[in-house]
């Protein structure tokens, strides 16, 4: 298991977690009121903590200023999940909705994370995780709050309420505001690990924020064009760049630069060869210039040759026949599930059944292009650009620059979408290194074709499993290879991997998560098989749901498969194997209840379908066992006689746990259905000659509004911890494409994106 | 030295003729709320209007613009409040945010000429905009919302006018 998921569980925010041993300081600093996690007890205080951060390592969460006005920092891509976080803290704080704001953190480590000890936005953790925190964290808040307003109004602070930023003592009736509170400027107070667990949070019966669809804090902003995204970063002085860059993805070394014709163009200043110790970049040249129409002429004319390196003839056929290969070795790879002897139970069988699932590459293509800006001040780098992981990007500038990380600030903006994509911090590299090389600040804004090429993309996937049924129709033995790069692998930080069940070696999790379902099967064996070819030519990076993205696409069409070819139904299948036995308990529960709903909703078995018509059902746990969101969704498709799919509609089930805003998750599953609508039926990126192919929104295609079928999404909220939401829905959506294509016209498809030349191929096998 | 006429305001800008109009609204002059996202025409992030008309203004020169009135999300309206940024807000659309000013032009187009389209004739108008959050089912809804208020508003004009 992750070390990081260790710190996950969110019941109790444990003993392995380092909250747990963390204070609690609120103090009063030049903003008004700071509130946070700190590492130290020590006496000296907020003011000081936080002008040393590398000393005290407070993770400031919250101010509260002398307006009143109470801020809350977190990297936020677009799920408003800064504005969740607040509404956490305003529940226990009492502050008014109004009243909330949210700020952008910067990569310093008081901004990071208590529970994961950095500063990351992704994996759909930030609400799991935080819940408890946070709301420990506006409860103490508000217990300092009321105790300093029971000094100023000399009346036992037992005999105060709190509501709406005011605190009232009804007998006498007098009242002081938050902001007058603030003002007073007398809070210091610490608590102790002790002290902060023993605070009686409210009961869900007395929640007035959580379960509240109140307005996301992001949004009036984003209406107006006034949201500044790292794009739209000016910095006086400051000059442009634009990349230069191989044909290969990766591994290319720059053999000459001719600037003689770039020197033609007005405004250019120099082209910069990037020379990345970090290795993120191989072959990039930028193109300096006054303004970025000029960088553009001056990139044009540049004449870069390069050596291509290892991986110019690297292709996805190549990388497919790569997976193939070394899926067909039995001693590949390292398993991630090993129960029972699935050799034994599949001899044993009365039916076995073989299939193979792929997945093409696909590309984030986030609507804001990469980008960021560098300056250098002193001896500090000052960069701009959104990013979902300040603290590794950070280190990245450092590492081009050639300088510690504590002399990088990263500034954080409005990302325009994330999905993963800005996990990396590929853009701090030609930022950096150009603004070093003509002395002035650099904005490097990458042109569609240089982001789309240059993606950290979704692996291409090959994935075989066998399974075995008894004279029952019983599911009893199922071995699954995943082949794959294993995008967390590429970061190179060791609590990122899992040890293999068998200790043989250290696994990339990330890379098979799903594989582990929640399914009861006696014998069930998962290897995870590294690609070294596609980890090295692709590199390959975290797109929206990872892992689940392609193992529930496996998993859940064999199922199916396995189900049709018991002679039962596939939905009956699946809840007869989700009985809780074991490790399964509660959780099988809950996915076979969502199946359930999702099934009631859309009519499943019992609406009357036209002929060529089909209703298919998946069901899965994304993300990661620990971390799951129960997910079901039924997907009603119409296949004409040309192997053309239209979906009818999608109806979707998610047992969250807890909504903490019903309007901004049903948002966020919404988009993912879609998403996972988009990845089933187009968006394909191919790789040849080394290089990604698809360079804009002609080829790389995107689900657009006229593609959108009817989504209905339902959203469970049953009282159980608060789940995230992010990302679950993106997964569930193409096996339970695929197999309403089965129930509708006999066509198995094994392959993603679907198209209609392999629907009709199948319907013709 | 082209003059261009931006939210009704005369600006002198120092561009080449053939520089897209969208790198000097956003660079130049440093108005950002029109976004770049493809550079061919592809996605709609940058869509303004000139004339009443929505244009991609990465494929606009800014030659083509002189001389005519240019509008961009920062002058849609006065003060954030043209019935389509009500609806915006009402629908709660925007995620990551970045295609909304695009979004909001390109619909604003569309309801200056028709006041009550159709659902189909939204998507239609739409379908040039990408959203790489997909909020598609929220825009369209915000869209007939605001096209729903602006009846509304005419026609309770019209009544006080007789």
């Amino acid at each position: 298991m992750n070390k990081h998921l260790n710190r996950v569980q969110g019941e109790d925010i444990g003993s392995a977690s380092p909250l747990s041993r963390r204070h609690f300081l609120i103090g009063t600093a030049a903003a008004g009121l700071v509130l946070g996690y700190a590492a130290s007890s020590d006496l000296l205080g907020v003011d000081q903590a936080i002008a040393a951060p590398a000393t005290f390592d407070p993770s400031v969460w919250y101010s509260i200023g002398e307006d009143g006005l109470v801020t809350v920092g977190k990297a936020d891509m677009g799920q408003h999940i800064a504005s969740t976080m607040a509404q956490l803290i305003a529940e226990e704080l009492g502050s008014k909705w109004s009243d909330m704001r949210i700020a952008l953190a910067t990569n310093d480590p008081k901004f990071n994370d208590p529970t994961l000890g950095a500063q990351i936005t992704g994996g759909s953790w930030s609400t799991m995780m935080n819940f408890d925190a946070m709301c420990r964290a506006g409860a103490a808040g508000r217990v300092a709050l009321l105790d300093a307003a029971a000094a100023m109004m000399n009346v036992p602070a037992s005999e105060l309420t709190v509501r709406d930023s005011v605190i009232t003592h009804a007998k006498s009736k007098t009242a002081k505001t938050f902001a007058e509170i603030v003002r007073s400027g007398k809070i210091t107070k610490t608590f102790t690990p002790d002290e902060l667990k023993a605070i009686k949070l409210k009961t869900p019966d007395q929640y007035t924020m959580i379960g509240v669809s109140v307005p996301q804090l992001d949004i009036p902003f984003k209406i107006n064009g006034a949201a500044k995204y790292g794009i739209d970063t000016f910095l006086p002085g400051m000059v442009y760049g634009k990349l230069v860059l191989p044909p290969v993805r990766y591994g290319a070394t720059v053999k000459s630069v001719d600037d003689s014709a770039a020197k033609k163009v007005p405004g250019f200043i120099k082209a910069v060869t990037l020379d990345d110790k970090t290795m993120t970049t191989t072959g990039w040249v930028v193109a300096v210039a006054d303004t970025y129409q000029h960088a553009r002429q001056a990139a044009d004319a540049l004449k870069v040759t390069w050596d291509h390196g290892p991986n110019a003839q690297v292709s996805s056929e190549s990388l497919l026949a790569e997976a193939k290969r070394l899926q067909k070795l039995d001693d590949s790879g390292l398993f991630f599930v090993k129960t029972g002897d699935t050799a034994s139970g599949l001899a044993s069988a009365a039916k076995v059944l073989e299939a193979e699932y792929t997945t093409n590459i696909n590309i984030h293509v986030p609507m804001e292009p990469m980008n960021a800006t560098a300056h250098l001040d002193g001896d500090i780098w000052h960069i701009y650009s959104g990013n979902q992981f300040p603290t590794r990007s950070g280190a990245i500038a450092a590492g081009a620059a050639g300088v510690d990380p504590k002399h990088v600030v990263l500034h954080q903006t409005w990302l325009g979408g994330g999905f993963g994509r800005r996990l990396d911090g590929d853009m701090m590299v030609p930022a950096v290194q150009a603004a070093k090389a003509v002395g002035k600040p650099v904005k490097v804004i990458y042109s569609r074709e240089d982001d789309a090429t240059m993606d950290f993309s979704r692996p291409l996937t090959y994935q075989k499993l066998k399974g075995g049924l008894d004279q029952n129709g019983k599911l009893v033995a199922l071995n699954h290879d995943a082949v794959s790069a294993w995008p967390t692998k590429r970061w190179g930080i060791p609590e990122f991997l899992s040890p293999s069940v068998d200790k043989k070696g250290a696994l990339d999790a990330f890379a098979v998560n799903g594989s582990d379902f929640f399914y009861s099967v006696p014998n069930h064996h998962v290897r995870a098989i590294l690609n070294e070819m596609a980890q090295q030519a692709t590199p390959s990076g975290q797109l929206r749901s990872v892992a689940p993205g392609w193992t529930f696409w496996a998993v859940e069409s064999m199922v199916d498969e396995l189900a049709h070819a018991a002679g039962k139904d596939p939905a009956q299948f699946r809840i007869a194997m989700l009985d809780g036995a074991g490790d399964n308990d509660g959780g099988a529960q809950r996915l076979r209840n969502t199946l359930l709903a999702a099934m009631g909703l859309a009519g499943y078995g019992s609406l009357k379908l036209a002929k060529g018509e089909g209703m298919g059902v998946a069901c899965v746990s994304s993300q990661e066992r620990k971390t799951a969101s129960w997910t079901a969704c039924v997907a009603h498709v119409a296949v004409a006689p040309s192997g053309e799919v239209k979906v009818k509609k999608l109806t979707v089930a998610t047992d969250v746990g807890t909504a903490v805003n019903p309007d901004g998750i049903r948002a966020q599953v919404e988009g993912g259905a879609l998403w996972g609508l988009s990845l089933a039926l187009y968006e394909k990126a191919t790789m040849k000659d080394g290089g990604i192919e698809q360079r804009n929104f002609d080829t790389y295609t995107p689900l657009r509004m006229s593609q959108m079928p009817e989504v209905a999404v339902n959203i469970i909220a049953n009282g159980e911890h608060a789940t995230g939401v992010g990302e679950p829905t993106v997964t569930v959506v193409a096996p339970a494409i695929a197999n309403a294509i089965f129930n509708a016209v006999g066509a198995r498809v094994r392959s993603l994106p679907i198209t209609a030349e392999a629907v009709k191929a199948a319907m013709r096998a | 030295m082209p003059n261009l006429i931006i939210n009704g305001r005369n600006m002198s800008v120092d561009a080449a003729d053939d520089t897209p109009l969208l790198w000097v609204i956003r660079e130049q002059l440093q108005m950002t709320g029109t976004k770049f996202g493809c550079g061919a025409g592809l996605c709609g992030a940058c869509t303004v209007h000139v004339n009443g008309e929505a244009v991609r203004s990465c494929q606009t020169a800014v030659s083509e613009a002189v001389g005519k009135q240019i509008t961009t999300i920062e002058g849609l309206s006065a003060k954030g409040d043209h019935p389509l940024q009500k609806a915006w807000i009402a629908e709660q659309v925007p995620q990551c945010g970045y295609c909304q000013s695009g979004q909001i032009m390109q619909a604003a187009a569309l309801l200056a000429k028709n006041s009550s389209p159709t659902r189909e004739e939204v998507i239609a108008h739409m379908d040039g905009n990408l959203c790489r959050c997909m909020t598609y089912a929220r825009i369209q809804r915000a869209v007939l919302r605001a096209a729903s208020e602006m009846r509304t508003a005419s026609t309770g004009n019209d009544r006080r006018n007789t």
